[in-house]
């Protein structure tokens, strides 16, 4: 008899093809779970709208399920409400700063434009004394930044809310 | 169907599709590497954001069409996007400003969308919002650098300016598609759409040192399908794959 504690402990070891450190659970992209005791049902939702990983996190969730002993899967997507970084959770974030990712910061709304670039700790040395290389990183999640005192640059997983 | 709704969801949706595909004609030939993955990411944006719409337009002909059949199986008279998405990227100048004229009419856009009666549209529009307004950030930031860079850069942005500007028009275009939606509270009120605008353009010249062509010459009929030569060779490129081995995948 499987039970949605159950899938939510599974979906735990389900984790994010493109940063492997976190578990689909700590991303917040698993909206809903249901299940009648032998099959379950997965509501999730993408971080972007052309997300790439999306296919294949709904694809490692099924996988994973079977392989618990799930007999049916399904897994459906949704947008609304928008996936946003407060989402993420606090072991996530932790997890991130561990990794070399700096996680998202409050940032200041931005359509306020000419507003000065967020101070993003490094990840390695935690100073702040920081810079922004990029907005756009190596996924659509993230940008690029550079430590200005042990010159690591680094992701920063940009806040979107 | 309501052919007015469906043209309505196209028109948005062929921005984005006509535009990320533009932008994801940079990949590997950005300036300098960080702008490549820029260009590509606001790419992957826009693609993403016109799955959403254009499987949303198929469910609602209702004909069995999916949203791939709707990118990459019509003709060019059958697009709705604006004559600004399409014109050629020229130097990266003049992609990052069409670019801005294009974001700061999407940010207002979506924002306003997030109320539609159509609740597809209102979710699309409010994840699509977050996005979009990276992407005037990053437009803005460089049409001010550029603007208000060397000799050099200002009068190569504020030639894309002059020419790009005869497009600009067209974002503000309403016909009777317009009015229909309106009606349904599909569309929200967008009365003061042309103003707001307005306002972030100034501003961001202003910044940029850049001056609004004088020469006031509007084109447009991309709404109705009325494009310039441009579409055709984007679409030949887009289509190739799909009208030469129908239905394949991967």
């Amino acid at each position: 008899m499987v039970t949605a504690s159950d899938l939510w402990l599974w979906l735990e070891e389900v984790s994010d093809p493109e940063i492997p450190v976190l578990t689909v659970v700590d991303l917040g992209v698993i909206r809903s779970v249901e299940t009648d005791g032998k099959n379950a049902h997965i509501v999730i939702t993408p971080t972007y709208s052309g997300c790439p990983a999306m296919k294949m996190i709904e694809d490692q969730i099924i996988e994973k399920l079977k392989e618990k002993g799930v007999d049916t899967c399904t897994v459906d997507l949704t947008l609304a409400p928008a996936w946003t970084t407060d989402w993420i959770s606090e072991e996530g974030k932790n997890k991130l700063r561990e990794y070399g990712i700096a996680p998202p910061e409050n940032e200041p709304d931005k359509t306020v434009l000419f507003a000065k670039p967020t101070v993003v700790p490094c990840p390695q040395c935690r100073s702040l004394n920081t810079r922004m290389i990029s907005l756009f990183g190596s996924t659509a999640c993230k940008a690029h930044y550079q430590c200005n005192d042990c010159l690591e640059p680094y992701d920063y997983f940009k806040c979107l809310r | 169907m309501n052919q007015a709704h469906v043209d309505f969801v196209l028109r948005i949706a062929d921005d984005s599709l006509i535009l990320g595909h533009r932008l994801s004609e940079w990949c590997g030939h950005g300036p300098v590497l960080e702008e490549d993955i820029a260009m590509t990411n606001i790419a992957l944006d826009l693609i993403g954001q016109a799955t959403s719409l254009l499987s949303h337009a198929a469910t609602l002909q209702g004909e069995g069409k999916t949203g791939d059949d709707l990118a990459f199986l019509r003709f060019d008279r059958e697009y709705r996007n604006l004559l600004l998405v399409e014109q050629p990227n020229g130097d990266f100048g003049m992609t990052m400003m069409r670019q801005f004229l294009f974001d700061a009419y999407r940010t207002i856009l979506f924002e306003r969308l997030q109320s539609s009666s159509d609740e597809m549209i209102a979710a699309i529009a409010e994840k699509s919002l977050k996005e979009t307004k990276y992407h005037l950030k990053h437009s803005s930031e460089w049409v001010i650098r550029l603007g208000d860079g060397t000799e050099e850069s200002h009068a190569r942005i504020q030639e894309s300016l002059n020419t790009l500007w005869r497009y600009a028009n067209e974002l503000f275009y309403t016909d009777a598609v317009d009015d229909e939606m309106r009606n349904t509270g599909i569309l929200p009120d967008l009365s003061d759409l042309r103003q707001q605008w307005e306002n972030t353009v100034n501003h961001v010249f202003q910044e940029a040192t850049l001056t609004i062509p004088t020469n006031n010459w509007k084109q447009e009929g991309g709404r109705k399908g009325m494009h310039s030569e441009h579409l055709g060779y984007i679409l030949a490129e887009m289509q190739y794959m799909q009208r030469a081995y129908p239905n394949m995948e991967w």
